[in-house]
């Protein structure tokens, strides 16, 4: 597809410019690697071993000299080295990223299980007490913050329901499947019912606005009974905003959701960057964020091709 | 034999219906096969009428308040609409009653192909499926002439035409053999030509399949060639209904001859004006050779691959006074001339030369859509006050003297001055529009389909503004419009253009009467008139041709010939 190509040619441009952006900006924040590592012993450095550290870094050479290194190494496949690990920053990011992806695609699967049936069906009872009902829940549920969504959610599963998930650390879905599951219900609920109800209030006014389109008034005069004129003719034609949502909202979610990581003790993306950061690793702050940029890129090129697929008018261009 | 009887009917809206009802107490009655025309214009209720035959009023808002509507179903029993439950009324549309509608452009479903959705109305009414249903969709298309309908199946509604979709439309009504089809306004968003076609093509079905027809619109002589019975509504009360040539020959109520004489009809050139003054005068505008051209691109590096011909060697010249009127259909490049003449278009070729004589502004312009061209956030005085302030003057007493002066000669009072758009009818608002491209002076107005959007009773009185304006202030009017009625009430000269060129131009009265250019012949054989009521039009379905050129391609120089003062033709290439 040409369209594709077009859009992956880019894709190097855009990441350049994340890259310049994320190495001066890490460098502004006052404070240094060397002192943010060691903490307090940091003081009890002599100045020859700092300039030890700083060159084993290579920290100690003028700021576009770093950058070229970087650079020249990333088209090696090379992030340079984690500081807080000691290990190659792509390793620690594909170690991560699992879970976040996977907490990802869940919430995704739930916000659109519940948000696009709750919002269809608020707009065709519009202004009705059902409809009044539905657009009350999905303001309480875009309002409350994270962590009272994540308590709550604890808290009714739990004491009320009695259903205790596995403790402990996180274990990965090919390890055990169950296990994996049960860990990650919790969160994904949290973060999947925050985006459910941003997509039923989405779905609910594209929905009001294709019902009183004229093809749909078209379905009713030739006999089509309610359920199809709702489901078949209306609803394909209000699915572009809420797959431009969607799209947005995992592309966030893709680059870590650092509360409820907190929450639920999960090692996602979240906290790495947020741990990264705190700890001045330059390399790893760097790589996760250029490693988030080229997943939003990604998500941003499948909403595209996702519209194509929905509507034929983008798909075959005016002939 | 009855097939339709309606007691009665009352129809409101909004959240007490009682007290907004639009329609009044409607009776009628329609015989099997036999067509009614309901005529009236925006807001008599003749659209909700007829939504309320087959229910559809309920997803518009709508509920009947009162009345019977009972319809004789194929099996003979007979239902009363009006109380009747969903699941029945689902039965009944579609496979009694059918229903074709005003926008073809938006009345199919985008994301479907016109296969899937004929498909789906011969599943739903016939319970076809599969080859069967697929079989029975190319036949339904090759019913309303669609050429390769095997492969159009195949095509989505934005691929084809306005004309080709009403057809689509059609061809769908016509899975379910309707006893009734309600076709609401099914042309007016149609070229005249195209009009014409879909009239013969509806015509031809009804005889062919023996079902009833209501036939709404707006146009009286559109309805002269189809109709049996005429019903006349304004302000929802039915004012005047009879046979055809009752209602046609001796109307017998004010509003009725309202719409048949005060309206503009086509007369083929024998009302045109008398007022012609082209005596020598040196012209206001000269359009020498003008070319527009829109590049078409492809691919990765936007590669030039030809150019649309939008206009394409288009020369005329206006004096002041005078309308010359450029007609046409969608794609005829009308617009697109005009817009090049304001500069709202850059021009490939050709000169344009406007004198600036009385203003340094000599030409402005008024659009065709009133709600679209005011904006919505400025008040009255702040709309008049602009084309001053973008030309640099200061608003001061004297300009506010200018649009009190304006307002008061387009038909509005003073206090217009702190109102605001939505305030205003559509009349009014194409007043506004008129009197905001008088504030600077100017030699010209261009204007582009300026009554097209309007009821035909308020399109007659801003008719008579525009010819009173031009008299007082020596205006020489560029009229853009597809609609030959109007174009004969208002136009000295006539450019008729087809594809990208003027194909015919010349004194107003010798083009009408004696069209020469077998293009304009079929114009004016298409416009439909009640003079003309019993002619009988055969379906044409000649396309107009591509306009899509490759890179460097240069027409041949346009061969005219003298049909008499002031009238040429452009020859035609003989095939």
């Amino acid at each position: 597809m040409n369209y594709v190509t077009q859009r992956l040619l880019t894709f190097p441009l855009i990441l350049l410019g994340v890259s310049v952006i994320v190495f001066v900006a890490i460098r502004m924040v006052p404070g240094d690697a060397i002192t943010a590592m060691l903490g307090t012993e940091a003081g009890l450095l002599t100045p020859a071993q700092r300039q030890a550290l700083a060159e084993y870094f290579g920290i100690d050479q003028p700021i576009y000299i770093q950058y070229w290194r970087w650079l020249t190494g990333l088209f090696e496949g090379n992030l340079g080295i984690s500081s807080i690990y000691g290990r190659p920053v792509l390793a620690v990011i594909l170690e991560r990223f699992p879970l976040t992806l996977e907490l990802a695609l869940l919430s995704m699967v739930i916000a659109l299980a519940v948000g696009i049936p709750a919002g269809v069906f608020a707009a065709t009872r519009n202004e009705r007490a059902s409809d009044l009902a539905v657009r009350l829940f999905a303001m309480i549920g875009q309002s409350t913050p994270n962590f009272v969504f994540a308590l709550l959610i604890i808290y009714v599963l739990s004491v009320y329901f009695g259903y205790v998930p596995a403790m402990g650390t996180f274990t990965p879905l090919f390890v055990d499947p169950l296990a994996n599951l049960s860990q990650l219900i919790f969160p994904a609920l949290t973060l999947g019912l925050a985006f459910a109800a941003s997509v039923t209030r989405i779905s609910r006014s594209a929905m009001l606005d294709v019902l009183s389109d004229d093809y749909v008034r078209t379905a009713r005069s030739k006999g089509a009974p309610a359920r199809s004129v709702v489901w078949h003719h209306a609803l394909p034609n209000a699915l572009i905003p809420v797959v431009t949502l969607s799209g947005v909202e995992f592309g966030y979610l893709l680059g870590g959701a650092v509360i409820v990581e907190e929450i639920f003790a999960l090692p996602g993306i979240g906290r790495l960057v947020l741990d990264a950061i705190n700890q001045r690793d330059y390399a790893l702050v760097q790589g996760t964020v250029l490693f988030i940029a080229f997943n939003f890129l990604i998500v941003n090129l499948i909403v595209d091709l996702a519209y194509a697929a929905l509507d034929p008018r983008i798909r075959l261009g005016n002939r | 034999m009855t097939l339709l009887t309606v007691r009665d009917l009352r129809v409101g809206f909004g959240r007490d219906p009682r007290a907004n009802e639009v329609v009044k107490g409607v009776s009628f009655t329609l015989g099997a096969g036999k067509t009614l025309a309901i005529v009236g214009e925006s807001g008599s209720g003749k659209s909700v009428t007829a939504l309320s035959v087959n229910r559809l009023v309920d997803f518009g808002g709508g509920r009947i308040t009162g009345g019977s509507i009972v319809l004789e179903r194929g099996d003979g029993s007979r239902l009363d609409m009006t109380t009747a439950d969903e699941a029945t009324l689902t039965h009944v549309r579609g496979r009694d009653v059918g229903m074709i509608f005003q926008e073809p452009m938006t009345s199919l479903n985008p994301v479907h192909t016109i296969g899937a959705q004929i498909e789906e109305a011969f599943r739903l009414n016939r319970g076809l499926t599969g080859e069967a249903a697929t079989r029975a969709a190319r036949e339904a298309l090759e019913r309303v002439r669609i050429p390769d309908a095997a492969q159009r199946l195949k095509y989505y509604p934005h691929q084809l035409s306005g004309g080709m979709r009403q057809r689509v439309m059609i061809a769908m009504v016509l899975a379910s053999n309707p006893r009734l089809l309600i076709a609401d306004e099914p042309t007016t968003a149609l070229d005249v030509t195209v009009q014409a076609q879909i009239m013969a093509l509806l015509a031809e079905l009804r005889e062919e399949l023996g079902m009833a027809m209501i036939f709404i619109t707006h146009d009286i002589g559109l309805v002269a060639g189809i109709a049996d019975e005429i019903m006349v509504m304004q302000h929802g009360v039915a004012v005047e209904q009879g046979s055809l040539d009752a209602v046609l020959d001796n109307p017998q109520h004010d509003y009725t001859r309202h719409l048949l004489n005060a309206v503009p009809h086509f007369t083929f050139g024998n009302t045109v004006r008398d007022d012609g003054t082209r005596n020598g005068q040196p012209p206001i505008v000269t359009v020498d050779n003008l070319a527009v051209r829109f590049p078409v691109t492809r691919g990765l590096f936007r590669r030039r691959t030809g150019a649309v011909h939008a206009v394409d060697g288009v020369d005329f010249d206006l004096v002041p006074g005078e309308t010359l009127a450029i007609v046409g259909e969608s794609g005829s490049g009308k617009s697109t001339t005009a817009r090049a003449i304001l500069g709202l278009v850059q021009a490939t070729r050709g000169r344009i030369d406007a004198k600036s004589g009385r203003s340094g502004r000599p030409v402005q312009m008024v659009f065709q859509d009133p709600y679209a061209s005011l904006n919505p956030r400025l008040n009255v005085e702040g709309l008049l006050a602009e084309p001053a302030i973008a030309a640099g003057q200061r608003v001061d007493a004297k300009l506010r003297e200018r649009m009190v002066t304006l307002l008061e000669r387009v038909g509005l009072s003073r206090d217009a001055l702190t109102r605001y758009p939505h305030q205003f009818s559509g009349g009014q608002r194409q007043r506004l529009c008129i009197a905001r491209a008088l504030m600077l002076n100017p030699d010209v107005v261009v204007l582009d389909e300026a009554v097209s959007a309007l009821d035909v009773s308020v399109q007659a009185r801003v008719l008579d503004l525009l010819i009173d304006l031009q008299r007082e202030f020596g205006l020489a009017y560029l009229f853009i419009s597809h609609d030959m009625a109007v174009v004969e009430r208002i136009a000295h000269r006539i450019a008729v253009m087809y594809a990208g060129q003027i194909v015919e131009i010349g004194k107003a009265a010798a083009v009408l009467a004696t069209p020469q250019h077998s293009y304009t012949r079929r114009l004016i054989a298409a416009v439909p008139a009640v003079a003309r009521r019993r002619q009988r039009f055969t379906v044409d379905a000649t396309q107009v041709p591509s306009l899509v050129r490759p890179v460097g391609y240069e027409p041949p120089p346009a061969q005219w010939r003298e049909a008499g003062d002031d009238h040429r033709v452009r020859v035609e290439e003989t095939a």
